[in-house]
């Protein structure tokens, strides 16, 4: 029988064992979520800023220099690829340690979560970056303020802004799309509203679509890669969506409209049956959702609010476990279970830690980071525990943790330990009937019970 | 269904494709030494993103269709029948043409309407209902309905290739899983272990019995990290999966579906495209090779896409989202040399919302004629089970 402790760490965090300064039970994780970002600072990720640096470098040479062949020009311009390169291959191992070792876990699930949410990839290796970027500056200093401020955050987003096309829409009656001919692309204007506010389910028309892309024109990304408005390129005139007229234009516009999708009823819906498929269940409860929902009305879409009553609400706290972890979880908690410092993370050469973490993550059909589509990462049980992901887990449970812990825990102690009261007979019976530590280790990290949460 | 369609792009097909964005799974049905089936082969191709049939396919020979798309408008493209021309990027296929080998539907779709999103689209276009049925209701789609009504079908008779199954053949009739590069190596030892391990959750015993049964010798490996962005067109993975289908389509197979992404070209078209045209063109020109003249010459193709893309191009060089789209139709036992399907013409009047082609078919429709010419499926299961509420209309004739 799971206790409630368990559940608590299973389903809201990233597993057992909880370290060593882990809040004791969901009022306290609430309350650590209130507290400030200590992850952030203790393993920091860079955000947008020491990129547009760079670039900003890289231009300047670019500038300065007659001859492009000239090899001490080439071979700057290399050097600050390369640390470019170096912020994303540092965010990826951060964003791992992160979730791993940090003890404010439900900060880090919720911050996966939105990340999901709101799905950007990198177009090009140089900015490999900006998904992460995106997340520690429009996603974590929002994620328990009402939606609405992640929301306008991420929208205005340049990882965003060019991920769906913002960057080059323009108002086709605008100064620069009259002269030029050019004119709307609606893409970023669709995805706002179907996935990232009120949900494909919710009453909305084409024309809301197109009218939030007009009223969005001017939002773009300046010639430093940062994000901007730029007149020229605003749709002159009120645009009306959802029924809402906004006359003034500019950004202060751009905002407010998004502070209204944010509060819409069908956005309160989409939200809190999101948050509970992710947490609790494929098949969530209507009442829950419900509940989670009506917080998040009442509040203004509060977030703190709403999370309080997710995890406030009798039915997020059944007993079964039916959630499958996906990929990352999996691997982040394994990484837990095995009991890897931090420290030892950051010191694995990264041509290593990419094949165990992020080559794997892409072999168990979650490319870190780069998902298909906008809509992010499935969420069904059935979608991952397939004979092939199943298999390549077992085969990572099998073949990593040996390369990233020497001696390799006792697979009965671990089993204990990573799932308390979660582990089953059968497969502590199996755990100490294993012909090594190496197939015993990988019985319990491929386990029914381990990967579900 | 969810929106598992889209993501499914995700599968993994063997180590050099794995994380590939643009590659999908590919799914096989067989029977019993293709007796149940008879000889005919189909081959269902997911075009996911919303191919924009009006550049594919442009209808130059509509007045109208210059000034919807100023930069897109190719005077060069090849001719087909005086009234429409094939985008360039599809050169290759004109023998085919010529020969009889390829046709289009064009100005069709899904019952699929008004919120244009991929995701719905895609899942309807896969799940074969109308808007009358929430998606959330349906829980397998067409290709396997069309199983269902084949009775005698062994749990050997279809399977299907890749990390996940597509929802184009999801459902009740029994559908193998899996990718061949995948391996299991485990010990008699672990492997009973495994078995007590997974004995009460039935997802992960299903899955690691099958898994289990299917390992073969050789090592899963891990694979090096797909590159973010790939530079030119990348054939390699089409050819894999065409490959692998053709082989198993030689024989026992009789249906093959497997879908190809990058079609959602808001931006650009004019780069955009024909990466994914050509990847488009080799796979049916790879089929065809693969297959041999006689196999080829039981085979029909059909390539279909979730919605077409805005009548005019948008302020971007592209299109955005929209209704009628467009069909490709390949194989030796095709009708082809044809663009088929009822043209509603682009007069902004005709328009759907002023704004899409019209679509003027049911997409269903072509399918369920080719599956009653091709397998004898009666026409009253066609359109109560394979495609609920379909009205197949006449035949048009598609098949030789």
């Amino acid at each position: 029988m799971a206790s409630r402790a368990t559940l608590a760490a299973t389903r809201f965090g990233y597993g057992l064992p909880l370290p060593a300064t882990a809040p004791d039970g969901p009022a306290e994780m609430l309350e650590r979520l209130g507290g400030p970002d200590a992850a952030a600072a203790q393993w920091p990720i860079a955000g947008h800023a020491p990129f547009l640096a760079i670039l900003a470098e890289m231009r300047a040479a670019r500038m300065a220099v007659k001859d492009r062949k000239d090899p001490a020009f080439v071979a700057g311009q290399e050097v600050l690829k390369q640390q470019a390169l170096q912020l994303a291959q540092n965010a990826e191992v951060q964003t791992i340690v992160r979730a791993a070792i940090s003890p404010d876990s439900l900060r880090e699930r919720l911050v996966a979560f939105w990340a999901d949410h709101f799905s950007v990839v990198a177009a090009r290796k140089i900015e490999a970056i900006l998904p992460f970027a995106m997340i520690e500056d429009a996603v974590r200093p929002n994620l328990s303020l009402p939606f609405g401020e992640m929301l306008v955050a991420v929208s205005l987003h340049p990882a965003m802004l060019i991920y769906l096309d913002q960057s080059s829409s323009i108002g086709p009656k605008s100064r620069l799309g009259s002269k030029q001919g050019k004119g709307l692309n609606e893409n970023l204007a669709r995805e706002v509203i179907e996935l990232h506010s009120l949900g494909v389910g919710a009453a909305y028309s084409q024309a809301d679509v197109t009218e939030l892309a007009r009223l969005l024109t001017g939002v773009t990304v300046g010639p430093k890669g940062e994000m901007i408005f730029d007149d020229r390129k605003a749709e002159p005139g009120p645009k009306t969506v959802l029924g809402k007229t906004y006359a003034a234009g500019g950004l202060d516009d751009v905002r407010a409209a998004l502070r209204d999708l944010a509060l819409h009823d069908g956005t309160a819906q989409h939200l809190a049956h999101k948050l509970v498929v992710h947490f609790v269940s494929d098949t969530p409860d209507a009442d829950l959702v419900a509940s989670v929902a009506a917080a998040y009305a009442a509040s203004g879409g509060d977030l703190m609010v709403t999370y309080t009553a997710l995890l406030d609400h009798p039915a997020a706290w059944v007993e079964a476990t039916a959630k499958a972890r996906q990929p990352f979880d999996f691997l982040v908690a394994s990484v837990r279970a095995l009991g890897v410092s931090d420290q030892a993370m950051q010191a694995l050469p990264y041509k290593q830690f990419r094949t165990y973490f992020l080559a794997a993550m892409a072999t168990l059909g979650q490319p870190f980071k780069r998902p298909l589509g906008p809509n992010g990462f499935p969420e069904e049980a059935e979608e991952w525990i397939t004979p092939q992901g199943l298999a390549r887990r077992i085969t990572w449970a099998m073949q990593v943790p040996q390369r990233l812990v020497d001696p390799l825990p006792d697979p009965v102690a671990m089993a204990e330990s990573c799932l308390a009261d979660r582990a089953s007979a059968g497969l502590l019976w199996a755990a100490a009937r294993a012909e090594d530590r190496t197939q015993g280790v990988g019985l319990v990290l491929a386990s029914a019970e381990f990967n579900r949460r | 269904m969810d929106r598992r369609g889209f993501l499914r792009g995700l599968g993994v097909l063997g180590c050099s494709v794995a994380a590939h964005p643009l590659l999908t799974t590919v799914t096989l049905a067989g029977a019993d030494g293709g007796r149940l089936l008879g000889d005919q082969r189909l081959v269902v191709l997911i075009l996911r993103g919303a191919m924009d049939g009006l550049d594919v396919v442009q209808p130059q020979g509509d007045a109208d269709y210059a000034s919807l798309r100023p930069t897109m408008f190719n005077p060069s493209a090849h001719d087909l029948d005086g009234f429409f021309k094939l985008h360039p990027a599809m050169g290759d296929l004109m023998p085919l043409w010529q020969a009889g080998e390829l046709g289009f539907v064009h100005a069709t779709s899904s019952p699929y309407r008004d919120k244009r999103s991929h995701f719905e689209g895609q899942d309807m276009l896969e799940a074969g209902t109308g808007m009358d049925v929430p998606l959330t209701q349906v829980n397998d789609g067409w290709l396997n309905r069309l199983l269902q009504s084949q009775s005698g079908l062994t749990s050997e008779t279809a399977y299907s290739v890749g990390q996940v199954a597509m929802p184009l053949l999801e459902g009740v009739a029994e559908v193998r899983n899996w990718s061949p590069e995948t391996t299991l190596l485990l010990s008699p030892q672990a492997r009973l272990l495994f078995e007590r391990v997974y004995h009460d959750d039935p997802l992960f015993q299903a899955a690691a019995l099958e898994a289990m049964e299917l390992a073969d010798a050789g090592d899963i490996g891990m694979m090096a990290q797909a590159p973010l962005l790939v530079k030119g067109v990348k054939l390699d993975d089409v050819e894999q999966l065409v490959d692998y289908a053709a082989g198993k389509l030689r024989q026992d197979a009789r249906i093959a579906a497997f879908s190809l992404s990058g079609w959602d070209t808001h931006r650009q078209q004019a780069d955009g495209l024909p990466r994914s045209l050509t990847r488009l063109q080799h796979a049916i020109l790879r089929l065809k090779t693969g297959l041999g003249a006689d196999v080829w010459g039981k085979t029909v193709v059909l390539a279909m896409t979730e919605f077409g893309r805005t009548a005019r191009e948008n302020g971007t060089a592209g299109t955005d989202h929209g209704t009628g789209g467009m069909m490709v139709m390949a194989g030796g036992a095709l009708r082809g040399g044809k663009v088929y399907g009822d043209w509603p013409g682009l007069s902004e009047a005709a328009l759907y919302d002023r704004r899409d082609l019209m679509p003027t078919s049911d997409v269903r429709a072509w399918a369920a004629h080719a599956m009653r010419g091709m397998y004898g499926i009666e026409r009253g299961v066609l359109e109560a089970s394979v495609f609920p509420g379909l009205r197949m209309g006449a035949d048009p004739g598609i098949l030789l």
